[in-house]
């Protein structure tokens, strides 16, 4: 086969010019990711609250403990409604809350700290979950039926009771917080990884790989996780919006972060309480959750097309 | 068979200057580029090209059918009413009555919830408005023209109750139930048995006889397009390259790539091609040395049926009852249709997959209990080479990494620099640049990709390796480059094989010794040249003149006896004395008869049959 031979090899020594390291999945996908800009718009403004979250405390002349007693429940300097008690004044942005405290820089720490149980929690059912799917379904027969039995049982319990009853059995420690909900939230996570799983073993690399020698542990790791991580990423972009949310819901029950420490749901709840005298209370530490919630969903969905363009 | 008049009165069907452009997210392809063509009544004309050829773009663009990112230009005329650009309703008036298209894979044409009846009276009751029981009678009767056994009873039935050879002929009906001038054929064949293939295309000449149909015929095999074509067009990148009579093309072809081409179709009757590798020879030392030892195995899988209230398992003989052995250096082919087994056979021997019964010895020692270092061991001297190279290879390695896997899991005591090493020379010695080492599968062709997983097979240096269609989805050019290849490499390590392939041409140049598989069982055994030239089983027979040859006036005499209907299911234990009925026992339970080797020539076996 001359003529087409000598063609491709001609444009090969070309490309071979140009580049020599690899264009992997991930580079396909990352430039995928770009082109979608609801995606890229929602990773420019959660990079710009965590950084906020992370380094405006450091200078901020405010503290978030520190107790102003002249100017509780003050309304911002620009707020509108000039009906309200008092204003807080000097660089009181988002004005103060009932008892007397800067706003804004409890809005960061809520940020500071609903962001970290989000992340930590995630790694937390990542790393059960993807191991425990993977295993489960890799191996198959009766261990995959036993674990994914135990894992019906945990779903048939209440959630949310099994975090309570942790917390109240090992106090109101904060790490457990971070441990509790991830140890909940890898349920899902590992049925998605052991369905995944279950296809990726009839693949014929799988085979090529037993034929290898490789053995069923380092299988597992050099083939079938990397080739989950793919619908994994997606879950997990979708988890801690999840995780943030049940966080809010333990604080507003009062199980969660203790004051005077804060987190985005003890805001919500102490201004839920003032709404109808001190709105700003509830409509800052709200938008930013909410915008953090709708900026990991829009980053979800781009990972979903850019990991797989095929299923769009 | 002398090829239609072509007047230009006949002309029924006319491409003028048609451009086929799609916008991808790697910039414009231009799929077709300024293409002609026309075809006249009752004409058959075949449209030849590899993969990426824009064969297949050039006809869906005619009928509108092209995906949304496609754009099309220029004119088709169908009677002298111009097609592109047409409102689909009216369009429909033309799509599916009186220009069909036949798809490639019969599995996913058929709507899976409506039965084969409905389907095919679908198409009569949109375009004709005929009543019910005028469309249930044509139905019938086009079932029958497409020879499928008792028409009545499949009409009722859905198609995943069908086989693939079944499928593709209520495709053929669906297309042709309403007379069509016009039948585009895309591979209609590729996706089946050669026995399966050979019935479809002799269905397809009875329609151009009968019904006076003019059939366009897409395919990559010359072959295929041999027996049937008045015409034959060749087309590369999207031009074509070559046209005119099937005589002239294949006889006295004009274009480098048209005898490119030619030659690089495997042929059944040349088991020596000019200019390329050829097997190489087994010395008598190497005769003497008995690698590989298999007697009597059964791989067995539990298949639940319907039973008298419980459901019960029945054993689904995949491999029932094989022995055959392999001596160093050399190659034994296993052909056979699909589902004959062949694949689980040789999976048994690498242990990849439980064996049932039966004794496998590799140098003298049972492989049955093997365990740990000793499979270890076992795996550095066995690699396989698999069918599909795209989906053999974890498409998140780099193919360098893909290459060193068995390197590093085998023999772990090389250091990370000597495992480069020798990935890069295994990588020149297939043919593949070294400083590709950091690429990803995708980023390569298909022939490429397989290029990578011999070179991963071959790393370890095994003494057996088993491909396993290695070559079956490759377009013909790279198919006989990858063959050249293999014999390539035997000749320079000396390697032992076994050749799975449903293509018996492909099978012939590469192997010494040549093991016939039906349903799980060898009805002929011998070397390579008494097979082809002096087949005794009549299922051997009928593969072999199953096997299109790209020499028109050869398949123009060639008496077509094919083997009619379908492989049968190997959970009935009568069918694997299809061939020696006398000894059947006519219970789908009962313990049958099996047909035993007999040899008749010296290392020639064949299994029992019944004179015909």
């Amino acid at each position: 086969m001359s003529a087409p031979g000598l063609a491709n090899r001609n444009t090969v020594t070309l490309e071979r010019a140009l580049d020599i390291k690899g264009r992997s999945l991930w580079t396909d996908a990352r430039r995928r990711l770009i082109q979608n800009k609801a995606a890229v718009a929602s990773i420019v403004l959660l990079s710009l609250i965590a950084l906020l979250a992370i380094f405006v405390p450091f200078f901020w002349p405010y503290s978030y403990a520190a107790i102003d007693y002249g100017a509780i429940g003050c309304a911002p300097d620009w707020w509108p409604d000039w009906n309200v008690p008092c204003h807080a004044g000097g660089w009181h942005v988002f004005g103060m809350d009932q008892n007397g405290r800067d706003l804004f820089i409890r809005v960061l720490y809520g940020a500071r700290i609903s962001l970290s149980v989000g992340l930590v929690a995630t790694l937390v059912s990542l790393f059960i979950g993807v191991s425990y799917g993977a295993i489960a379904g890799f191996v198959g027969g009766t261990l995959d039926a036993l674990m994914m039995r135990f894992v019906d049982v945990l779903y048939s319990l209440p959630y949310i009771f099994l975090v309570i009853v942790l917390m109240v059995v090992f106090n109101q420690n904060f790490f457990l917080l971070f441990v509790a909900i991830g140890a909940v939230e890898w349920l899902t996570m590992a049925r998605i990884v052991r369905g995944q799983t279950l296809s990726i073993k009839q693949k014929e690399y799988i085979e090529a790989a037993r034929a290898a020698g490789v053995g069923t542990l380092a299988t597992i790791r050099r083939h079938v996780i990397p080739n989950v991580l793919g619908p994994v990423v997606v879950y997990v972009t979708l988890t801690i919006p999840t995780i943030i949310l049940a966080e809010s819901f333990l604080s507003f029950l009062g199980l969660g972060i203790q004051p005077p420490m804060t987190s985005w749901g003890v805001l919500i709840k102490d201004g839920a309480d003032q709404m109808e005298t001190a709105p700003w209370m509830l409509i800052f530490p709200a938008l930013f959750m909410g915008v953090t919630l709708f900026c990991f969903n829009f980053i979800g969905d781009g990972l979903r097309d850019a990991l797989d363009p095929k299923d769009r | 068979m002398p090829s239609t008049p072509k007047t230009a009165s006949g002309r029924i069907f006319e491409i003028r200057d048609l451009d086929v452009r799609f916008d991808t997210q790697d910039g414009e392809v231009h799929a077709v580029k300024n293409i002609d063509f026309d075809i006249s009544e009752s004409e058959c004309v075949g449209v030849v090209g590899e993969s990426g050829s824009g064969k297949s773009q050039l006809f869906l663009a005619t009928l509108g059918l092209l995906t949304a990112n496609g754009k099309a230009a220029g004119s088709v005329k169908y009677r002298g009413q111009e097609l592109l650009g047409l409102p689909d309703k009216r369009l429909n008036q033309v799509r599916g009555s009186k220009i069909t298209m036949i798809f490639q894979d019969p599995l996913t044409s058929l709507t899976p919830h409506m039965t084969i009846g409905a389907q095919v009276m679908e198409a009569l009751r949109t375009h004709q408005h005929v009543a019910y029981a005028e469309a249930e009678r044509r139905c019938l009767e086009i079932l029958d023209l497409v020879r499928i056994p008792e028409a009545k009873s499949r009409m009722r039935q859905y198609p995943y109750e069908l086989s693939g050879g079944m499928r593709q002929r209520v495709m053929i009906a669906m297309a042709t139930v309403c007379a069509p001038d016009l039948l585009i054929a895309d591979e209609p064949t590729t996706a089946l048995d050669v026995t399966v293939q050979a019935q479809i295309l002799e269905i397809m000449r009875d329609l151009k006889k009968e019904l006076k149909t003019a059939i366009v015929l897409i395919s990559h095999d010359m072959g295929v397009i041999a027996g049937i074509a008045d015409r034959v067009q060749v087309m590369r990148h999207g031009k074509i390259v070559e046209s005119g009579k099937a005589d002239d093309i294949f006889y006295a072809p004009r274009h480098d790539y048209t005898k490119a081409l030619l030659d690089a179709m495997p042929r059944i009757d040349r088991p020596v091609r000019a200019g390329h590798a050829a097997l190489r020879p087994l010395s008598t030392m190497d005769a003497e040395h008995k690698l590989l030892d298999v007697d009597d195995l059964k791989v067995y899988f539990p298949v639940r049926v319907d039973g008298f209230l419980l459901p019960r398992t029945k054993p689904l003989r995949a491999v029932d009852g094989v022995s055959f052995t392999l001596r160093q250096g050399e190659t034994l082919g296993i052909v056979g249709e699909s589902g004959c087994g062949k694949s689980t056979l040789a999976r048994a021997v690498m242990r990849l997959i439980d064996k049932t019964d039966g004794t496998v010895v590799w140098r003298g020692r049972d492989l049955s209990g093997m365990q740990g270092a000793d499979l270890q061991r076992l795996r550095k001297d066995l690699q396989i080479v698999f069918q599909d190279p795209l989906a053999s290879l974890d498409p998140r390695m780099t193919i360098g990494q893909s290459i060193a896997e068995p390197l590093v899991s085998l023999k772990p005591e090389l250091s990370a620099q000597e495992v480069r090493e020798e990935v890069r020379n295994m990588m020149n010695r297939v043919g593949l640049d070294p400083n590709w080492l950091n690429r990803y599968p995708h980023e390569f062709s298909g022939g490429q990709n397989q290029r990578v997983g011999i070179a991963r097979a071959m790393i370890v240096k095994p003494k057996l390796i088993v491909c396993d269609e290695a070559v079956s989805a490759l377009d013909v050019s790279i198919q006989s480059q990858i063959v050249d290849l293999i014999l390539n490499l035997q000749s320079e390590f000396g390697m032992s094989m076994i050749f799975i392939s449903h293509d018996l041409s492909v099978v012939r140049q590469v192997a010494h010794r040549v093991m016939v598989l039906y349903l799980g069982r060898i009805v002929e055994l011998a070397d390579r040249n008494s097979i082809y030239e002096d087949p005794r089983h009549p299922y051997t027979k009928a593969l072999i003149s199953a096997v299109p040859l790209p020499d028109p006036k050869a398949e123009r005499g060639k008496a077509h006896k094919a083997l009619l209907g379908d492989l049968p299911s190997p959970l009935d234990s009568r069918a694997q004395l299809s061939f020696l009925k006398s000894k059947l026992i006519d219970d789908p339970d009962a313990e049958q008869y099996r047909p035993k080797l007999i040899e008749v020539a010296t290392g020639h076996y064949v299994a029992e049959y019944d004179p015909q």
